[in-house]
């Protein structure tokens, strides 16, 4: 029998505008020490699936309209509450997306590690206060905390996004569980973060023979760690079976959309730069901030002594880890923050030299593309307002041709002109950032900066959004800064490639080039994280 | 946090200022002066008098010497109550209007908590309407109508509690406590509710939940310290507030507090004691703001490094 065994799950969800139905008639199970993805986009009802096994969804408005879970024997969809309770974090634990928002910011994460050990539902196996500390200080070291001991007594907010994932993985698996639910446990996280994520899953898994539910959105992340997959879409599993069977021998075309979606292989269009025609041209640049976060105040060279040159109708992809600086870099280059050295030349004048009040001609020729469309958006805010307020501020509209601007603005970026009355939360993420988009060539810049575009979106999304930035800087003709962390993305699209390290430029080239022989460990390690999405070559490189 | 806390007090400083100016203007510019009275005072008497207290001065000169008697700690004397100084008559005030805040304030806490959260738990639910009806009447319904239907109800018709008086019989101080504490508890309710459904959707809850805790963990421990942020904040200018407006309660149950000496200071004219207590009361709501960011800093971690930090 298996460990786990969900037959015909329906889940509903009661909404003011009628019953969504987010899971619909699914069946899978997981055998001990298997490990089961469940992939499909956003809105597919994998998360939901399940929490609806641990009765973690909100009721009402969720609602099981059908099915049985059974784990071990016993029914997980009708039990007392008292007996979900010994279930939860004892039997099934579970790791979340976000390791920034999983962890109480007011507790110590010793604290937090130790609660499902003081707190045990079951008496006889609750422990005391110094005895769980001790397990838990040794579970941290395992997971790779370095110095368990001190780091006990910190608060999530003094741990790096990956070191909090170690966290909440150490959490999980405080009481021993015999499966363990990650829901999307990577996508927050940077490609070498996650690939060494990745093999601590599957390195524990090994250790305690632990069942493991993997949910993502993305096929190339499970291609290495999954023995079987379920795609999902719409609520519905397109498809099932061994990691071979999806991956080699395709049945739906859903999953075919999801595995074509994964950006692989060198730039398909033609390089466009215009030799010997400079657009940017920055020297020795240099951000400091000073980071009120620890005990005594540091500077942080986030920009350390930075010089490069952009040409027009270049794409220059910059990449590096969370924290390497990229960001600072895009936003020193448009003068967003106040740099501490260096000068910053666009098409001929000193940007640096400018006050802000100067600057405001320029900024109509250059723009930016935030990572976070919902973030980046005013919510208050319908599309026609955000698209059309840089062209009147700029005065490239008026009041009379206003309309048929912005309604050109929304045909560019493919948005319905439907939606124009509607206001952000209305809209999927994918056509947000397309909103975002159309807001940062309204002002027909000859410059954008798009950091982490993508990598807030799912790799469906991805493709079409970065289908659409490429179509839009041939079109326009633009040179643009295009800053990720995620390599293939950025192999993709990019004519040339720096490598981004603690505030300094390590390594730059042609993108090919920088792929076939990188001359840094750093661009080597970053090269090598990227997930296969191939699972016979994805096993052979974890063996060797 | 030291540091932090002596950079509030001397942006204090102004703000204190500015108070002292405009009150003084306000009171000098308000017709009739303390000793203008029904009856008729002779001429002389009231020169005599006017000289006594320096109110025969150009009022700039009235102003500084105010200003300088204030810095030195002295409020000056009453101009109503003969031979007795504004210090002493907030003094002897004081304790009793400090005693009755507290209790307000416990009561206020108390009641607006456990409402806050009992209704925070199941949100648009029987649960929640209840006490958060019961909040909204506790807003709307004015302390002079509250009190004197509390002493009809328990003093009066029932006879469980007595009607009037402080610390006389046992039991006197309670209804005045629940009369100036109910309309701050519905507001204490409505904050904690807010704050703790605000919570209780984070996904560290959801994480909480997953481990397997019970129930009261997951509110007592985990979602109650951010949910009442809120409530830490609104407690300073709440006790400042039950200070300075306690006069209402004090005169229904002849409570002998400063709330009484505050408001009748302001219709006999008497300078000297309005500006006092105006700048008494400003400078308690000053420091219980401190207080209350100084506790709501202190509840955050980061934040709490953050400022260690800059002390450093």
């Amino acid at each position: 029998m298996a460990l786990l065994e969900v037959n015909n799950l329906s889940v509903h969800f009661d909404t003011r505008d009628g019953v969504v139905v987010a899971v619909d008639d699914v069946s899978f199970s997981v055998d001990a020490g298997e490990t089961l993805a469940i992939v499909g986009e956003s809105g597919s009802g994998k998360s939901v699936t399940c929490y609806s096994l641990l009765d973690l969804l909100p009721k009402p408005p969720a609602r099981i309209h059908g099915g049985t879970a059974r784990f071990d024997g016993s029914d997980l969809l009708n039990c007392s509450a008292e007996r979900m309770r010994q279930f939860r974090g004892n039997d099934i634990a579970m790791i979340f997306q976000d390791p920034m928002t999983s962890l109480n910011p007011n507790l110590t994460v010793g604290e937090q590690l130790i609660e499902p050990l003081i707190h045990h539902p079951i008496k006889t196996k609750r422990q005391t206060r110094a005895s769980a500390k001790l397990r838990a200080v040794e579970l941290l070291g395992e997971v790779g905390i370095v110095d368990p001991e001190r780091r006990f007594a910190s608060y999530p907010h003094e741990f790096s996004g990956g070191m909090r994932q170690r966290v909440m993985i150490a959490m999980a698996l405080i009481n021993e569980p015999r499966l363990l639910i990650c829901d999307e446990p990577t996508t927050a996280l940077d490609v070498t973060i996650q690939a060494q994520i990745l093999g601590l899953i599957k390195q524990l898994q090994r250790s305690r023979d632990v069942a493991v539910i993997f949910i993502s959105h993305d096929l190339g992340v499970v291609a290495g760690i999954a023995d079987k997959i379920m795609v999902m879409c719409n609520g519905i599993a397109m498809e099932s079976g061994t990691a071979e069977d999806i991956f080699y021998r395709t049945q739906s075309d859903y999953t075919r959309r999801l595995l074509d979606a994964i950006p692989q292989g060198a730039k398909k269009t033609d390089c466009r730069i215009q030799p010997d025609a400079r657009l940017i041209q920055a020297s020795h640049i240099s951000t400091w901030f000073n980071d009120y976060s620890g005990h005594k105040v540091r500077t942080v060279k986030a920009v350390d002594d930075i010089s490069l040159d952009i040409q027009r109708g270049e794409i220059l992809g910059l990449v590096g880890e969370s924290g390497s600086g990229k960001s600072t870099l895009g936003r020193s280059l448009l003068q967003l923050v106040p740099t501490q050295t260096g000068t910053v030349n666009f098409d001929g004048t000193d940007l640096a030299s400018l006050s802000s009040r100067q600057l405001v001609p320029w900024r109509r020729r250059m723009q930016m593309i935030f990572q976070d469309p919902y973030a980046s958006l005013n919510p208050r805010m319908t599309v026609y307002q955000t698209l059309a307020e840089p062209l009147l501020f700029h005065g490239i509209a008026n009041r009379s041709n206003i309309d048929a601007q912005v309604q050109q603005l929304m045909d560019d970026v493919g948005l319905a002109r439907a939606f124009i009355r509607k206001y952000p939360h209305e809209f999927s993420g994918g056509q947000r950032q397309r909103i975002a988009i159309g807001r940062a060539i309204a002002t027909k810049p000859e410059f954008i900066i798009a950091d982490e575009p993508v990598s807030a979106l799912d790799v469906t999304i991805q493709a079409q959004i970065l289908d659409l930035i490429i179509d839009l800087v041939e079109r326009h003709n633009l040179t643009m800064l295009f800053i990720s962390h995620d390599l293939s993305v950025v192999r993709s699209i990019a004519d040339r490639v720096m490598v981004m390290y603690h505030g300094t430029i390590i390594e730059q080239g042609a993108t090919e080039s920088l792929w076939r022989a990188p001359q840094q460990d750093y661009t080597k390690n970053l090269l090598g994280a990227i997930p296969i999405a191939d699972p016979k070559s994805e096993r052979s490189r974890a063996e060797r | 946090m030291l540091k932090f806390a002596l950079g509030r007090l001397l942006q204090a400083i102004p703000v204190l200022l500015v108070v002292i100016s405009m009150t003084f203007m306000l009171v000098h510019s308000a017709p009739g002066g303390p000793f203008s009275a029904d009856k008729a005072v002779p001429a002389e008497v009231l020169a005599a008098l006017e000289a006594q207290y320096n109110l025969d001065q150009p009022l700039w000169r009235q102003y500084v010497s105010y200003l300088g008697d204030v810095l030195k700690g002295d409020l000056g004397p009453s101009f109503k109550y003969p031979g007795r100084s504004v210090n002493e008559l907030i003094a002897s005030g004081l304790p009793t209007t400090a005693e009755l805040g507290l209790y307000a304030m416990l009561v206020a806490v108390f009641i607006g908590v456990l409402a806050g959260v009992t209704a925070s738990m199941r949100p648009n639910t029987l649960q929640d309407y209840v006490p958060m009806s019961a909040a909204m009447i506790g807003i709307c319904m004015p302390s002079f109508l509250l009190g004197p239907l509390l002493v009809l109800i328990f003093g009066i018709h029932l006879e469980w509690l007595p009607v009037s008086g402080w610390g006389q019989i046992p039991g006197d101080k309670i209804l005045p406590a629940i009369t100036l504490g109910t309309g701050y508890a519905a507001y204490i309710a409505r904050l904690s509710r807010g704050g703790m459904l605000e919570v209780l959707s984070q996904d560290y809850i959801r994480t909480a939940r997953a481990k397997g805790l019970p129930e009261f963990v997951i509110i007592g421990k985990h979602a109650l310290r951010g949910g009442l942020v809120p409530v830490v904040a609104f407690l300073g200018p709440a006790f400042a507030g039950l200070l300075g407006g306690s006069f209402v309660v004090e005169t229904i149950f002849q409570i002998p507090g400063l709330g009484r000496f505050y408001v009748q200071a302001a219709f006999n004219r008497d300078y000297t004691m309005i500006l006092g207590s105006t700048v008494f009361f400003a400078t308690l709501i000053i420091l219980f703001n401190l207080l209350s960011d100084m506790l709501a800093i202190w509840l955050n971690p980061k934040l709490r490094q953050q400022v260690r930090g800059d002390a450093e």
